[in-house]
């Protein structure tokens, strides 16, 4: 569809002339209407994004543009881009318009980015299959019918689907790699720390990251060049050099030592997926890379403890939301409390008012030991699952599902059916690791399947070098919406 | 009769005067417009995140060094959980079970002479919640400003007696502060700000009462008058076969009464939890040998080394090592004279008295210590007289010249010279005969009217020691 296989190649074409920047994002424009039924995006900016594109394609012509210039961006509706809506997909946010830049934001807009949209998700990121917004679900764009995942689902079927060049997602257990395994996109969720959170709208303050999404590893690689690194602004992010992404998947993959964590292909895989996720290790074997089996003993206990400290982060980060500043208040003279109360009532819907439920309960007098203080003593152990198997191998391989996507309201009613598409996922986001999903190929009725390569801390380089092997070697299916 | 013991302990809040807030770059001061110091930050905006500023770390530290604490290595910031209208982010950012500083000490003197020590079981620092503003009818505004204000709490253990025990221990945390420079503790404003919990239990029993906690106390006096009030309406209720119930009561300074808190009587589950946002506090053993270097001489060390140094009364020193500005002010002026004890006069005379009328701080206090130092060397150099020298003081603070010049300019040199001097007393002695007959008829206190009359003549200019001698000596060889 794009007349560009990535970024690097469509500055080339900007600069030669040989493609108008404006035509290009009018283009998107003309596409983001033409699929509107997959509800991509909460908004759009067409202006601007043309303005934008004027003015880049200037400071183009006169040498002085970024390095992302006339990329254009979807942005998750979770990072605060100033002066427009930042609803998070919730009704208590529905009229809420930031008053400041994301710093991940700041930094593409320093390089010339073309922010064209926001993109659908879950309320909060909670869910995951984003059929829990307040702006009705995004639609998968290989079949409609099914959800596109989630909670980053509008940025992996803007990606998908030719609405932009790359998205941003936020993952807090699997938000950005299962939307892009269900979409067939590459997603990759960062170190916990490597991208600054300033402006990211808490979900769980400990797991929260933002990363990129695209089509090709190569502008996932890029994207995270510029939004990675040291802020100020939030305390908890890394002050570890950025290394040069993009030249780093330039090296060779095929020294790399590869595990296969066996409890990632125990019961409640799908067959399929498992026999993708084999054959492509298989067929990595036969490239030379070595392959061995290791252990992640305490990888069941991943989803309980990622939701007993999620929930109970969540239940104090959504405290805000209480209709006093900004936000929904709920109309009628009340008292305070009833206020509180009618607003929250009013202003979050179901999955989000279980977790805050759920955070609160494991975090009251009585049950903190229980349910908060076990939870970060089993968080250490999967922390420690990874450190000794990082000792023995560079990067390990599993799926990012256990299954493709699935029709929309199947699990709706069922969380724990919908907690449970997060068991591959939330082991990395438990060890703040990173992981990216990589698109390998589709089952029998064409939809697509993710592995996920999984890294050691700060390890994103070898993490896309090995997606980029496998994207290109091992074959995966290119999205079949374009 | 049942003889009682009250037990207090009290919890102390100092907003630490940092220049910014203790999450953000917003600006701490107090004063200015409603909700003009506000951000994203402490405004609890989506995604805003806090930024610890060291400088407040650097005050808990000072004073966790000023009261024995043990400071942590580590400590850690964590939500205390509440709901409340002038607390945007739903949260508060504390610490909890990793406060900053353990343990620590506080020495004080009853009027009595009785001498205690009051045990002090943490102090950690918080952000202050903003001001609900109640005062209209209609509806209850919201000033963000204090949000995110810097605080530090110091929990005392309760080994506190009686009432006075808790003003002495509260004047004494706030002369520590105030030492430290790290909180200006005004009561009155709030930047200091005292909770009491109060229980009372049969002299000699060794389980503790049920307790109340007291808050609302804007000065030392209500802080006594509070205690000693809660006290009593306890004992009264036990004496009358009732018994305590926990609650929280405010004090009335107008009527003198606490009455119990409005609602919200259950029992608070804060869900404390570890702050997210924030990594652990570390300090170092060199930043804290660093600060350490900051620390001042303390109150009762400076009043120590005024007696054994500089050889002032009691009174004096303590009086003096009372705030720190005073004491540096009075060394200054005690050094540059080399007159420590006439240098702790003026200390605590005009200059106590210009700073009491012109309501200032001596910090702002415009005559020079060096300046007040030559006035002491003036009068002991018998150039102006003790009276003159006053009206030197008032001058070289209001028109900011050198006494110097003041005293050449208003002619205020005292008479030394002995022909000026026998011209003015020949001519007294003529004009009040009989004061001289008195005299040679051997009344000796008649001379003290003829000094006050040469004194008068000399404008108070006569070198009063010159003056008695040459007097006497002229009446002498009248005889």
């Amino acid at each position: 569809m794009t007349p560009y296989r990535d970024y690097s190649e469509k500055r080339r074409l900007l600069a030669s002339g040989e493609l108008s920047l404006v035509e290009n994002v009018e283009a998107f424009l003309a596409r983001i209407e033409e699929r509107r039924s997959l509800n991509a995006f909460t908004s759009v900016f067409a202006d601007e994004a043309i303005e934008e594109a004027k003015r880049v394609e200037k400071k183009i012509a006169d040498g002085s543009a970024g390095k992302l210039a006339g990329m254009v961006v979807a942005v998750k509706d979770v990072l605060a881009e100033r002066s427009r809506p930042n609803t998070c997909c919730s009704k208590t946010l529905e009229d809420f318009v930031a008053v400041y830049d994301a710093t991940p934001v700041k930094r593409l807009r320093e390089e010339d980015a073309i922010l064209i949209g926001r993109t659908n998700c879950d309320e909060f990121s909670m869910g995951g299959s984003n059929e829990n917004s307040a702006f009705g679900p995004a639609r998968n764009p290989i079949d409609e019918t099914r959800v596109p995942g989630g909670s980053s689902g509008g940025s992996a079927v803007a990606v998908a689907a030719n609405l932009c060049d790359v998205a941003l997602g936020a993952d807090t257990g699997g938000s950005i790699r299962q939307p892009a395994a269900y979409c067939g996109v590459y997603g990759l969720k960062p170190t916990y720390s490597r991208v600054s959170r300033y402006g990211l709208v808490a979900f769980a303050s400990s797991f929260d990251s933002v990363g990129p999404m695209a089509k090709n590893v190569e502008d996932v690689a890029l994207a995270l060049g510029v939004i990675a690194g040291y802020d100020e602004n939030d305390a908890t992010s890394a002050d570890v050099p950025v290394p040069d992404y993009v030249e780093a998947i330039s090296q060779d993959a095929k020294g790399l030592k590869i595990g296969l964590p066996k409890e990632y292909f125990a019961e409640g895989l799908n067959a399929e997926v498992r026999a993708a996720i084999e054959g492509a290790a298989k067929a990595l074997e036969e490239l030379g890379v070595e392959i061995v089996e290791v252990s992640a003993p305490h990888t069941d206990y991943a989803i309980a403890t990622y939701y007993l400290l999620t929930t109970a982060e969540a239940s104090s980060n959504l405290a805000r939301y209480d209709g006093m500043r900004y936000g929904r208040r709920a109309k009628g003279e009340r008292s305070l409390a009833e206020t509180y109360r009618a607003s929250r009532t009013e202003g979050f819907g179901e999955e989000v008012k279980r977790r805050i439920m759920l955070g609160t309960f494991a975090l009251s007098a009585g049950y903190y030991d229980a349910y908060y203080g076990k939870a970060q003593k089993a968080r250490r152990l999967v922390r420690e699952d990874f450190k000794r198997a990082f000792k023995k191998v560079d990067l390990l391989v599993a799926p990012s599902a256990p299954t493709t996507a699935f029709p929309l309201g199947e699990k709706i009613d069922d969380p724990l059916e919908m907690y449970l598409q997060d068991v591959y996922t939330t082991p990395a986001s438990l060890a703040g690791c990173p992981g990216v999903n990589v698109p390998v190929g589709a089952d029998a009725a064409g939809l697509p399947i993710g592995l996920q390569v999984i890294g050691d801390h700060f390890d994103e380089a070898g993490v896309l070098r090995l997606a980029k092997l496998i994207g290109e070697r091992v074959g995966g299916a290119r999205s079949s919406a374009e | 009769m049942t003889d009682y013991e009250a037990v207090i302990g009290l919890e102390i809040h100092a907003q630490l005067k940092t220049e910014s807030k203790l999450f953000c770059g917003c600006d701490a001061s107090y004063g200015a417009e409603p909700n003009a110091n506000a951000c994203p930050v402490c405004l609890g905006h989506p995604g805003a995140l806090p930024v610890l500023n060291e400088r407040a770390v650097e005050f808990a530290a000072l004073l966790g060094m000023a009261i024995e604490s043990r400071v942590n290595p580590v400590s850690i910031f964590a939500r205390k959980n509440y709901f409340y209208p002038d607390l945007p982010k739903g949260y508060q950012i504390s610490q909890f079970d990793k406060p900053i500083c353990t343990g620590g000490r506080i020495a004080l003197t009853r009027a009595d002479g009785v001498a205690r020590e009051i045990g002090v079981t943490r102090a950690h620092m918080e952000e202050d919640a903003g001001k609900s503003i109640h005062d209209r009818s209609d509806a209850t505004l919201v000033d963000v400003n204090r949000c995110g204000v810097p605080l530090i709490e110091i929990v005392s253990e309760p080994d506190l007696r009686t009432a006075e025990e808790a003003r002495l221990y509260v004047e004494k945390i706030r002369q520590i502060v105030r030492y430290l420079r790290i909180c200006d503790g005004n009561m009155e404003e709030g930047s200091l700000r005292c909770d009491a919990n109060v229980s009372v239990r049969p002299q000699g029993e060794t389980e503790l009462g049920v307790k109340t906690e007291i808050k609302n106390m804007n000065s030392f006096k209500s802080v006594e008058r509070a205690v000693e009030f809660e006290i009593e309406r306890q004992i009264d209720l036990i004496e009358d076969g009732g018994e305590v119930t926990q609650q929280t009561l405010l004090w009335d300074a107008d009527r003198n009464v606490a009455v119990p808190m409005r609602g919200k009587e259950s029992a608070h589950d804060y869900r404390y939890f570890p702050e997210p946002d924030l990594p652990p506090v570390a300090l170092s053993e060199e930043r804290l040998a660093e600060i350490r270097t900051r620390l001042p001489e303390l109150p009762d060390a400076k009043r120590e080394r005024f007696v054994s140094d500089y050889g002032l009364p009691d009174y004096d020193a303590d009086v003096l090592s009372q705030s720190r500005d005073v004491a540096e002010y009075f060394e200054r002026v005690a050094n540059a004279s080399g007159d420590a004890k006439a240098a702790s006069n003026w200390t605590m005379g005009e200059v106590a008295r210009e700073i009491r009328e012109r309501k200032i701080e001596i910090a702002e206090f415009l005559l020079s210590p060096e300046r007040l130092a030559e006035i002491i060397a003036l009068v002991k150099d018998n150039v102006v007289s003790a009276t003159a020298a006053k009206e030197v003081f008032v001058a070289a603070l209001e028109e900011d010249k050198s006494p110097k010049t003041i005293v050449e300019e208003r002619n205020l040199g005292q008479i030394s010279d002995a022909s000026e001097l026998d011209e003015m007393i020949d001519q007294i002695l003529k004009e009040h005969t009989v004061a001289v007959e008195e005299y040679l008829a051997g009344k000796e206190k008649a001379i003290g009217f003829l000094v006050g009359q040469a004194m008068r003549l000399s404008r108070g200019k006569a070198n009063p020691q010159l003056l008695n001698k040459s007097l006497r000596q002229k009446l002498e060889s009248m005889k």
